[in-house]
Order: C-alpha cells, then structure tokens, then sequence
C-alpha cells in the first residue's frame, strides 16, 4: 500500500500518540479496534484522564464559594483552564470564555440570551445547508417565540457554501449569521473569514459553530473576527459534558443571562438580583469542574503535538483514504470541496450505509453511519443516509488500510 | 457474532428483489414507518376481505434487514387472518429479541431473520415493518360507513 508523502515524511510520530490513548489498545469483536467516528467523540489521552484523577483525588471542592484551602485550589484549577482556553483560541480576556455542556449548550445560550433580546418579527437569521441541527434547531426555536424568520444558503453539489447566494441572502433584516466552522457530516471548511467580513460590512454579527473545527484547525477568534464561537470538549480529546462559547465582551456584557442561580448573581433578594461580572453571569450554578480541568490537559495535549503537525497528519490520511475509496467500485464520495477537515463521507451503490456499519464493526472498525445530524445535507444529496469515517490526531494509514479491506469484504458480502 | 448468520443468502435475495413492493391504490388501510435514528422509511398498503388481508404492498427505503423483513412479512401475511397475523407478529418479536425459542416450522421464511438477535442495534430495522403492519391494521379496523 502506498501510503501518501505526508504520512510518511511527517516528523509526527504517530506510534508515541497512539501509546497516549489506552482505548486504542483494545479488541472489538476479537479484532484490533480501528477507531474512525473521532468527529462523533474523539478518544482520551492518559494526560486528560490524570489530570482528571489528579483533580477527583486530591484538588476536588465546589469553586467560587467556599474559604477552605480545597476551594481556592479548586478555583484556580478551574480559572487555569479557562486561561488554557483563552490562549487556544486567541481571545482577548478570559471574561470571553464561558464553561457550558458543550457546542449545543453554547448555541442554545446566545439564541436564548442574546436573540430574545435582539430579535423581533420581521428579522431574519441566517445559517447555512451545511449546518449540524445543533445550529438549526436552537434558530427554529427562537425565531418560533419571536416571530423572525430563518433562511438557510445553499451549498454547491461538491458540498461547498453558495457563496454568492449567501451573499444575497445577507440583507437589511438579517440580523445574525450562524454558521458552521467545518460540516459535520462532509468534513468541508467554511470560508468563516470571509463570511464574517461580508456579514460586519452588514453590521451583523456572526456565530461560528467550531466543534469540527477546533480539533482540525488552528482556530484564532480574533484573525476570524467573529462575535461568537462554540465548541465541545470531547471532540478535541476531553471529557463529554463540557464545551465553551467563546463571545466578544462587548457582546457578553449586553446580553441578559440564560440560567438563574447560584454563582451567576451577586446579590439577591426576594424583589430582584444583581447579576455576576463576565463570565459568571452565564455560569450558574456548579459548574462541570473537572470537565473544565479535563478539557483544559486536553487543549494543552493538543499543543504539546502542534496543531499545523495534527493537521498535516490528518490531510495525508484523507487524501489517502480519498484515493483508495474512489478506486474501489461502486463507491461514491459525498462532499468532495478542496478544503475538507479530516470527514470521508461516502456510499456504496446497492448497500445501505447500516448495513456497511454492521459489517466494519465486525471487522472490529467504528464509523458513523445514518444522516450525522445534518438532514438537510442528506436531503440536498437526495441520500437517507451516508457512512463516515473521521480521523483524529491517533489515526494512522494501517486504519486506512483495514477500512478500504473491510469495504471490499461488504462489497464481496453484497455481490 | 456471525455476520453470515445476520446476511443470509435469504435475506440478501429479497433485499436485491423485494416482493410485493410498491403500492396498492385504491387500498383499505395505510400506515407509514419511519425510523427517525436510521432515516429509514417504510409505507405500507393493504387490502382486507372482512377479517382477512387478501394484499399488501410496502414501499421506502432502509438498510437490507429492514428491506427484506418487509419482503418476508409481504409474503407470510397475504392471504391470512388478522388474528393470525397478530400471532405471527409476536413470534417474530421473541425470534428478534430471542426472548424465547420459536419453532422454525411456525414461522417459515421469517425464521432467516434468526441471526439478527445476536445485532442488538439492528433489531429495530427487522421489526419497523411489523410495527407499521400493525398500525395498518389498526387502521383498517375503523368502521367503513355506508352513509
């Protein structure tokens, strides 16, 4: 098999990764696992985990509350890695970072906050096909309780943003732009820069939803300019349960909060409250401690491997695994843009994307197979469904190898 | 796990050429399935005589258990009464989630479905069509007035 120049002159070393990542070392069905549904949830390298433990067993007590020892110790955990997740994406302040569940809390959070304030009928918010339903459903809602509609831009059968089309569709009555960093489901890479300028020169601001972005791509919110960025921990190799919306403080401060409770006010009584300086005020009650801490030893992995190494990795891995999938007969690549994170998205004329699901599972290979949460993509493509295999910083041309053997055997199987 | 016994060569033909497929018009009862995790989708058409389905058709798309367990069912219920059917249904159930032993002779055809107990995930693809079925069915119980 000829693995393509960049897997193999890459002074990464991707061997010592995968020692990183205990579960790599398991069997599933008796057979070596091949982990290829990273874009689902990424795996967890031992630092995550001990820092983890290292919190749980020695550091653990609730934040901002208490005078004791273990409390401070625990706050400044937290507060360090919030600086760790400033510093990831380039913000200004930490008062920009705020601790949620995860890419869909983040979104949730600034349709209710920032869009019960901002929207009212006649008002439009403008996402893309392209988007996860965490980037649609959070807009059906809010738009539905404000009486603002929501348009959607179309992509291109390569499965690339209309450009020009949404540029039509950004007028006087759009009033935010929603848009995903990299498609879940295709793997293809907006042009956010772009979308975010033609968006500001309409005095709209943008949120951009990075779950796919950040564990691919440097992402640096002050080069991209956006007003708002939302991504989840376990897909860059942290805990599940913790993400972060990144906004511009500007923008924070004026937003009313989502949640009530503790930690979120600074004074209360019967009457009214005062609400907490950024970011507490969208903070309330305890928060996923030592999902935080997790995610902060995950980001600091990430840069400990360097994430223009990652990427350059993963880019050999997809224009491998794209060459080999294309020779095999019968299947079909589904989004093929030039700029495409680390997603192969394909179909096998005849078979039905479970079935092929069922059978790599038996060769002990996890992919993603069904419509990625991203209908409208599949209803654009015409496809109930489509199989998905999605690379992370642990993945190696053997994985390749095994998935391209295994589609053959559900080829064969099928006749 | 035995990919083999989950793709038997009877489930692999009727999902290559599925029976009774399409849709009957002018039909007594309809139902539609859908698998809302899976995408799958599966409408079904009958035609009774009093107590008796006498046809069906299906139509939609999903993965080939989920094709060719509405194929099988196309062919096992024609012809048969609703009580029967109801029977049948069950057994087919408990052949799915091996909550019992069912005897191969009883079920026929349906007994390839046998090895899709050992696929937890893809029960649901085997019994969509059964539970459509069975909403049809319901469906055609409504009165037909006259009036």
């Amino acid at each position: 098999m000829n693995a393509s120049p960049a897997v193999m002159s890459s002074r990464y070393d991707v061997a010592r990764v995968r020692a990183d990542f205990p579960i790599l070392a398991r069997s599933i069905h008796g057979k070596p696992l091949v982990y290829l549904d990273s874009a689902a949830s990424s795996q967890r390298p031992l630092a995550v985990l001990r820092a983890v433990e290292h919190y749980e067993t020695t550091l653990h007590a609730n934040v901002h509350r208490g005078v004791h020892s273990l409390s401070q110790w625990a706050t400044d955990a937290y507060e360090r890695s919030r600086e760790t997740v400033r510093r990831f994406i380039n913000a200004r302040s930490s008062r920009e970072i705020v601790f949620v569940r995860g890419t869909t809390e983040a979104i949730n959070l600034v349709a209710n906050s920032w869009g019960r304030g901002q929207l009212q009928a006649g008002d439009e918010v403008l996402i893309t096909y392209l988007e996860h339903h965490s980037n649609i459903v959070p807009w059906q809602l809010i738009c539905a309780a404000t009486g603002a509609k929501l348009r959607a831009a179309p992509i291109t059968a390569a499965g690339e943003l209309d450009l020009d089309a949404f540029k039509e569709l950004l007028t006087p009555r759009t009033r935010l732009v929603a848009v995903a960093h990299v498609s879940n489901a295709l793997g293809t890479v907006l042009p956010v820069q772009e979308i975010v300028r033609l968006a500001h020169a309409h005095g709209v601001p943008v949120l951009v939803d990075g779950a796919q972005a950040v564990p691919h791509e440097t992402v640096d919110v002050r080069a991209l300019d956006c007003d708002f960025y939302a991504f989840s921990g376990h897909k860059v190799y942290g805990p599940t349960g913790i993400g972060v919306l990144y906004g511009r403080e500007s923008l924070l401060a004026a937003m009313p909060p989502w949640q009530g409770g503790g930690e979120m006010i600074l004074s209360v009584s019967i009457e009214a409250s005062t609400y907490n300086e950024l970011p507490a005020k969208f903070e309330a009650g305890t928060p996923n401690i030592s999902g935080a801490i997790g995610l902060g030893a995950a980001l600091e992995y990430v840069e400990s491997l360097g994430r223009e190494a990652i990427a350059e990795h993963e880019h050999g891995l997809l224009e491998l695994t794209n060459e080999s999938l294309t020779a095999l007969p019968g299947v079909r690549l589904i989004g093929t843009a030039p700029g495409k994170a680390a997603v192969v998205s394909f179909t096998m004329h005849g078979i039905h994307p479970h079935d092929i699901g069922t059978i790599l599972d038996s060769e002990g290979i996890a992919i993603r197979t069904g419509h990625h949460c991203a209908m409208p993509i599949m209803q654009f493509y015409g496809l109930p469904a489509t199989a998905r295999a999605s690379f992370g910083c642990y993945s190696n041309a053997q994985d390749v190898e095994r998935l391209v053997q295994a589609v053959r055997k559900v080829r064969e199987l099928f006749g | 796990m035995d990919l083999k016994e989950l793709y038997r060569e009877v489930i692999l033909d009727h999902n290559r050429s599925p029976r009774n497929f399409g849709r009957l018009d002018p039909a007594d009862a309809t139902a539609a399935g859908r698998n809302p995790l899976c995408g799958d989708v599966l409408d079904i058409t009958l035609r009774m005589q009093g107590d008796r389905l006498t046809d069906l058709r299906f139509e939609g798309q999903g993965c080939a258990i989920s094709m060719a367990s509405a194929s099988l069912m196309s062919e096992a219920v024609k012809g048969r009464r609703r009580d029967e059917i109801e029977r049948l249904y069950g057994e087919v159930h408990a052949l799915l989630t091996g909550r019992e032993s069912v005897g191969e002779r009883e079920l026929g055809k349906l007994a390839a479905l046998g090895g899709v107990v050992q696929f937890p995930a893809r029960v649901k693809c085997a019994s969509l069509c059964w539970h459509t079925l069975h909403a049809a069915l319901a469906d055609a119980k409504a009165p037909v007035s006259t009036e």
